[in-house]
């Protein structure tokens, strides 16, 4: 069910009237009725994969808070220090196995559905090299929608718990609405149940106020969604698509837009989903944080889908940089490169262990590991250059805060992920390097100044819709600087610019928005993650 | 070097550690200085800091960190 369809449009409406109009206290089971029923929408089958992950982690979690318990009531029975450490070892023994079982077998079923045929593919190519003609065949298993978004979510929920960060929930079906709540199945954000719980299971009267800053967001995730990014896609596709023709500038242009299109996608996907949830009364986090205003690359990172670089950091490059072999090999590593060097390595191991991983989860293919790998190498080339911007801002003590500086590394910033970006965009990475090369041998400067975009058979509407969307997305960027958001503004303003608002986000949408027959709606980008 | 607060200021001696108590709410240390601190404690007072405790509320301030130190030091 795609969010840009009058499906999903009358399907969340009929949700929200049934979560008011019934009986309040209803309103989760009614959450998880509408998730459940969105979910077997996109297949029936899925549903197995997401309630082998609902139940495995409600059981595992709760197994864990019960062992807890025991040893809360158990250990002052112990009189003996020795007795009563035996005692918790053998408790967090236990734990560890209902841990370890649930994490093995829910990253294991994400691992087979995601990367059985990527694998495939790649023994195929070292087997082909040895002898021709003996492949092994693709089995082509099903990608369950949004899985490794409720599964990374549901594993953020396992390791809180058995870490005591996090008590286990009790009740099922609170814990199922959790891990299936349907606005946010298809893209995120990837939520933590101690942000989602405080606003997910209790009861919520309707509020209008409350509901048109709902409406405001939601419709300007559609207004990103329609009148940018779909406007945009089919131009990008056709440029990718035909790589010997569209060289040089062409790929300078692909950069640039797929910058645009990425972003208005991504984000307005996440504006319709915090805007639905919000209807509901519940607050997802922020996933986005002006990321294109951010200086340098691991800025960027902290500031672009923002609950992915979160859930990363804190459970794989935390753990893996605190480890006890990571510390060792800490030691190690000061003994033969020195104090300085030797206590960094370790990190940059970590950090380039994370980055493989974040390409890995963006997509089984080469494209994303590569992607993954160029972000985590630039983010360490300029940490180890960080003394040199240290003498340079002592030396001009004025840059710091010159706002032509700012400017700069802002546009230093926006390029360089632009850059690293295309590798999302061509087929493979041979292709991709082979595009950047064009730009230093092949520029193509006169058929881009004799044809330009308009040669491509995309219609000038396509440009000036996208144009036209994109200084509205600035105008409201310019009026959020001190970091309000566009739909707390609007409901502080009076009944006719409020209605104004809701009127010019309409007839935007149905004016400028790529819809209607014969147009192929685009999934969501990141849904393919 | 022997206390928490002669170890963070080695590493970033740019912050002023005796009155910042929003250093990871500002943004005054990133994740690279959080697992330096963490390492230098570990090899300085032989005090290992599990991954759940690198939280905000424990890397704040210096305070907090020592706090952190002596709760897991007992």
């Amino acid at each position: 069910m795609l969010f840009t369809s009058w499906t999903f449009v009358i399907y969340a409406s009929v949700s929200v009237l049934l979560y008011y109009i019934l009986p309040k206290k209803l309103q989760p089971k009614i959450l998880l009725v509408s998730s459940i029923i969105f979910y077997a929408y996109a297949g029936v089958e899925y549903l197995l994969f997401l309630f082998a992950t609902i139940i495995t982690v409600f059981i595992a979690t709760n197994k864990i808070e019960d062992l807890k318990e025991t040893q809360k009531a158990n250990l002052s029975n112990f009189s003996d220090k020795a007795q009563k450490k035996e005692y918790k070892a053998k408790i967090h023994l236990k734990q560890k196995k209902w841990f370890l079982s649930c994490l093995i077998l829910n990253f294991g079923i994400l691992a087979v559905v995601k990367y059985t045929d990527f694998v495939i593919s790649n023994i195929n190519v070292v087997v082909n090299t040895v002898s021709e003609g003996s492949s092994l065949p693709l089995l082509n298993i099903i990608l369950p929608m949004g899985i490794s978004f409720y599964t990374f979510q549901s594993m953020s929920y396992l390791i809180d718990v058995f870490w005591g960060k996090q008590k286990a929930e009790r009740n099922f079906f609170n814990y199922a609405l959790f891990a299936s709540f349907f606005p946010q199945m298809i893209q995120g954000p990837i939520s933590r149940y101690s942000d989602l719980s405080k606003t997910m299971f209790s009861v919520h009267k309707f509020e209008q106020n409350n509901f048109y800053s709902a409406c405001v967001r939601v419709l300007y995730g559609y207004f990103k969604k329609m009148i940018i990014a779909d406007r945009l896609i089919p131009v990008i596709a056709l440029l990718v698509a035909n790589p010997d023709q569209y060289q040089g500038i062409y790929v300078i242009a692909v950069m640039f837009l797929y910058a645009i299109c990425l972003y208005a996608d991504f984000t307005g996907g996440i504006d319709i989903t915090i805007g639905v949830a919000k209807m509901f009364g519940i607050d997802l986090v922020e996933n986005f944080n002006k990321p294109f205003l951010s200086v340098s690359i691991a800025e960027y990172w902290r500031k672009w889908h923002i609950t992915m670089g979160t859930w990363f950091r804190d459970y794989i490059f935390y753990p893996l940089s605190v480890s006890k072999k990571m510390l060792k090999f800490t030691t190690k590593s000061r003994k033969v490169f020195g104090g300085n060097l030797g206590k960094r390595i370790p990190v940059y191991v970590s950090t380039m262990i994370l980055w493989f991983l974040t390409g890995l989860w963006h997509g089984a293919a080469w494209n994303f590991i590569v992607w993954g790998m160029v972000n985590g190498l630039v983010i360490l080339i300029s940490q180890e250059l960080s003394p040199l911007y240290a003498k340079f801002h002592k030396k001009f003590p004025k840059a710091k805060t010159s706002k032509s500086y700012f400017a700069f590394s802002v546009f230093r910033t926006f390029w360089l992920m632009n850059i690293i970006r295309v590798f999302d965009c061509y087929a493979n990475v041979p292709l991709t390097f082979k595009m950047f090369g064009s730009i230093f041998t092949n520029l193509s400067i006169n058929e881009f100044l004799t044809q330009g975009l308009a040669g491509l058979g995309v219609s000038s509407v396509s440009y000036i819709a996208a144009l036209y969307g994109t200084i509205f997305l600035l105008f409201v960027g310019y009026i959020t600087r001190k970091s309000e958001k566009f739909e707390d503004i609007a409901k502080r303003q009076n009944y006719i610019t409020k209605t104004a608002i809701v009127f010019f986000l309409v007839f935007s949408i149905i004016i400028f928005g790529a819809y209607g027959i014969g147009f192929d709606s685009s999934q969501f980008i990141y849904n393919q993650f | 070097m022997d206390t928490v607060l002669e170890i963070i200021q080695e590493i970033r001696p740019d912050v002023d550690f005796i009155t910042c108590t929003t250093l990871i709410d500002d943004g005054v240390l990133d994740s690279f200085d959080i697992i330096t601190i963490i390492a230098e404690i570990e090899e300085n007072l032989d005090i290992a800091i599990p991954a759940w405790e690198i939280v905000p509320e424990n890397f704040n301030s210096a305070e907090a960190l020592q706090a952190l130190v002596d709760r897991l030091d007992d």
